[in-house]
């Protein structure tokens, strides 16, 4: 999958879990750009992707997440 | 969108389009509303959008308060003004194994061990206890086994063992709940077996987020309360309906032939048919009513229930249509005929184009998509919660029996020119009586699923039942009615509070079962004979129209009452002024 095919795919899941259809992400959108994303919202969004990419973050790796770009960034390792 | 909350659940999908789901559900009306104080041992968050989802489904608008952090303890037992503003209706416990605070070490003595369960019991009577000044159902886990066991096998048994130790909490539980009338346990011991214990917990979340129980059984968790909060309101369904062909027994009975079809423990499918069998047949013992409705040649159809191997018979089914008529229109003729509505049916088919018919015509019967494979069938009934029961009362275990007597008594009734005639041959035998503690239970039933016969269709929990039987200021009966045919159990409740000598009727209901037995009028001479037994003079009645109860929109006025206000809630006032009544007269013996 290319880094831009995972980025679609990626925001497709930040679309649902904040409901919000229009909802554009970049690569440095982190949580201060999203007023819902919390704590709370952050695991679901790790869980989403998760399942959703047949996956699995390691306990540190979850604190490493702080913005999108990060997020791909492990992901893409992760898949190769 | 809705759909994902239908078994088997898409955990994921539910999760990730929850708020979607949420909006989706809110464009609905709501007529209930529910207030949940879910009071968790870990994080709750997501547990509770999910259980608003699946009560928002059920039709309930939700409002919840949450417990900080692993504060239900402290919830439970100090005083708490911010949940007694909430007034809940129900508090749900989300304690897990991780809540334990204490397990017997390996080399504690027998006393020691002993001490330690205690504390454990205390401290859980000490929450259910206090909670009761809530006036509401409590909803208690019980304890779900930890992944790992320090003693392997032996954890089971030796005293010191802490799956030993969980299994005695977990009877411990259940020995109070069967005399804590307000106390219900969610079994999630089970659900976590069901799920398996590797699926079930999820060590990533409970260490970064302190989720006791992983995101993937939550939505299975959410169910499984919702589940338990639909009984305990009367809510679940009474009346299984059942296709033939493919679904009671393998192959089609109209060219196959009676020895033809598959049934039986000569072939693995025909035992697996067998085993579905039994199965509703035990549901049929717990008081589910059942019903065929299958595209058959009744003769033909009914000869299946005759084969050797059959467990159901055809007297099993309180309405039997095996014709070639639409099934949607089946399916509201059985309604009528046995006095339910649409929405307490659960409607089971193999095929799926008949399922969506019957689905799309009837949106209000449930349609479970359960394929055509016979090994699945017994899983969709069951985990979609159906029939769901909190106790098992003794109408419950009989109701089968009074459906089929009335059939008898719709048949005798032909026999008979006149109405007048047929009530007198009936021999009824009644008993009214104000309530007393054996039968608060199944007043507390009959009240929460009432809805034809029932005049303010008012719901009460069982706790404030409790409290207005033992309130001086009120005047509270129940009626049970028996004939020739079987007797029908306890079938009307009829209560109203004293106010300056007036009585003031806050719930008038009849099980449908009844109807048409002048039981109402029995009913009511007794309810004015207490109040001038207390020296009152008036009787005021509230009729509140709902969907269903337009039957007795003219019951106060055929009783004589006058008529005195319609009320900006659209509840009509009627006051009756009982000096000089003059009772009633009923066919029914009172006693």
């Amino acid at each position: 999958m290319s880094r831009k095919e995972l980025f679609e795919k990626i925001q497709e899941i930040f679309r649902d879990i904040f409901d919000d259809e229009e909802l554009k992400i970049e690569e440095f959108t982190n949580s201060s750009n999203i007023d819902d994303w919390d704590s709370i919202n952050h695991i679901n969004l790790v869980v989403a992707i998760e399942g959703e990419l047949n996956i699995k973050f390691n306990l540190d790796e979850l604190s490493t997440l702080k913005d999108v770009g990060a997020m791909i960034d492990l992901i893409l390792i992760k898949m190769n | 969108m809705v759909e994902l909350l239908n078994y088997p659940f898409n955990s994921s999908m539910i999760h990730r389009k929850c708020n979607r789901i949420r909006n989706e559900l809110l464009k609905g009306v709501f007529s209930d509303e529910i207030k949940i104080a879910v009071l968790g041992g870990s994080t709750t968050n997501q547990l509770i959008k999910i259980i608003e989802l699946f009560l928002l489904k059920e039709g309930f608008k939700t409002s919840f308060y949450e417990s900080d952090y692993n504060k239900y303890y402290e919830d439970a037992v100090f005083y708490n003004k911010t949940l007694l503003d909430f007034n809940p209706d129900f508090i749900y416990i989300h304690t897990t194994h991780h809540n334990i605070t204490e397990y017997p070490s390996f080399s504690s003595s027998e006393k020691e061990i002993e001490i330690i369960f205690e504390n454990q019991k205390t401290k859980f009577n000490n929450i259910w206890e206090s909670l009761q000044k809530y006036n509401c159902p409590i909803i208690q886990n019980n304890f779900d086994l930890p992944l790992y066991r320090c003693l392997g096998n032996l954890d089971s048994y030796h005293p010191s063992g802490q799956t030993y130790f969980l299994n005695k909490l977990n009877h411990f539980f259940a020995k109070e709940a069967q005399k804590n009338k307000s106390l219900y346990i969610n079994d999630i011991n089970y659900l976590s077996s069901l799920f398996g214990l590797n699926n079930w917990h999820n060590k990533n979340i409970w260490f970064t987020a302190k989720y006791a129980i992983s995101y993937e059984a939550i939505p299975t968790l959410a169910n499984n309360i919702v589940g338990i909060i639909n009984s305990v309101l009367g809510r679940s369904k009474k009346c299984l309906v059942l296709d033939l062909d493919n679904t009671c027994w393998g192959g089609v009975i109209g060219d196959d032939g009676l020895n033809g079809i598959k049934l039986g423990n000569e072939s693995a499918q025909g035992e697996a048919y067998l085993k579905f069998q039994a199965y509703i047949k035990k549901l049929k013992e717990r008081g589910i009513i059942l019903a065929v409705c299958s595209k058959n040649n009744h003769k033909i159809a009914k000869e299946g229930f005759s084969h050797s191997d059959s467990t159901l018979k055809f007297e099993d089914f309180t309405s039997f249509k095996a014709n070639w008529d639409p099934k949607y229109l089946n399916i509201e003729n059985i309604a009528k005929e046995i006095n339910i509505g649409l929405d307490s049916i659960v409607f089971i088919d193999d095929n799926a184009v008949e399922r969506n018919i019957v689905q799309s015509q009837l949106p209000s019967v449930s349609v479970p998509e359960i394929g055509d494979d016979i090994l699945n069938f017994i899983d969709y009934i069951e985990r979609n919660n159906y029939f769901e029961i909190v106790n098992l009362s003794n109408d419950d275990l009989n109701r089968n029996k009074f459906y089929k007597e009335n059939i008898t008594r719709k048949k005798q009734k032909a026999a008979f020119e006149n109405y007048d005639e047929f009530l007198q041959s009936l021999k009824m035998k009644a008993e009214i009586k104000p309530f007393s503690n054996v039968y608060l239970d199944r007043i507390t039933q009959l009240i929460n699923k009432t809805n034809q016969f029932n005049l303010t269709t008012k719901r009460y929990k069982l706790i404030e039942v409790e409290k207005i039987s033992k309130n001086e200021n009120f005047i509270t009966l129940y009626g049970k009615l028996s004939d020739k045919f079987g007797d029908n159990g306890l079938i009307s409740v009829m209560f109203g509070e004293i106010t300056n000598k007036t009585c003031n009727i806050e719930t008038w209901l009849m099980s449908c079962r009844v109807l048409k037995r002048d039981m109402e009028f029995a009913m009511f001479n007794k309810f004015v004979e207490q109040c001038l037994s207390k020296s009152l003079n008036k009787i005021v009645g509230t009729y509140k129209r709902t969907d269903k109860n337009n039957m007795v929109s003219n019951l106060f006025s055929d009783l004589g009452f006058e008529y005195v206000e319609k009320k900006s809630d659209g509840s009509i006032i009627w006051e009756l002024n009982i000096e000089n009544y003059n009772s009633t007269v009923s066919k029914i013996k009172i006693n």
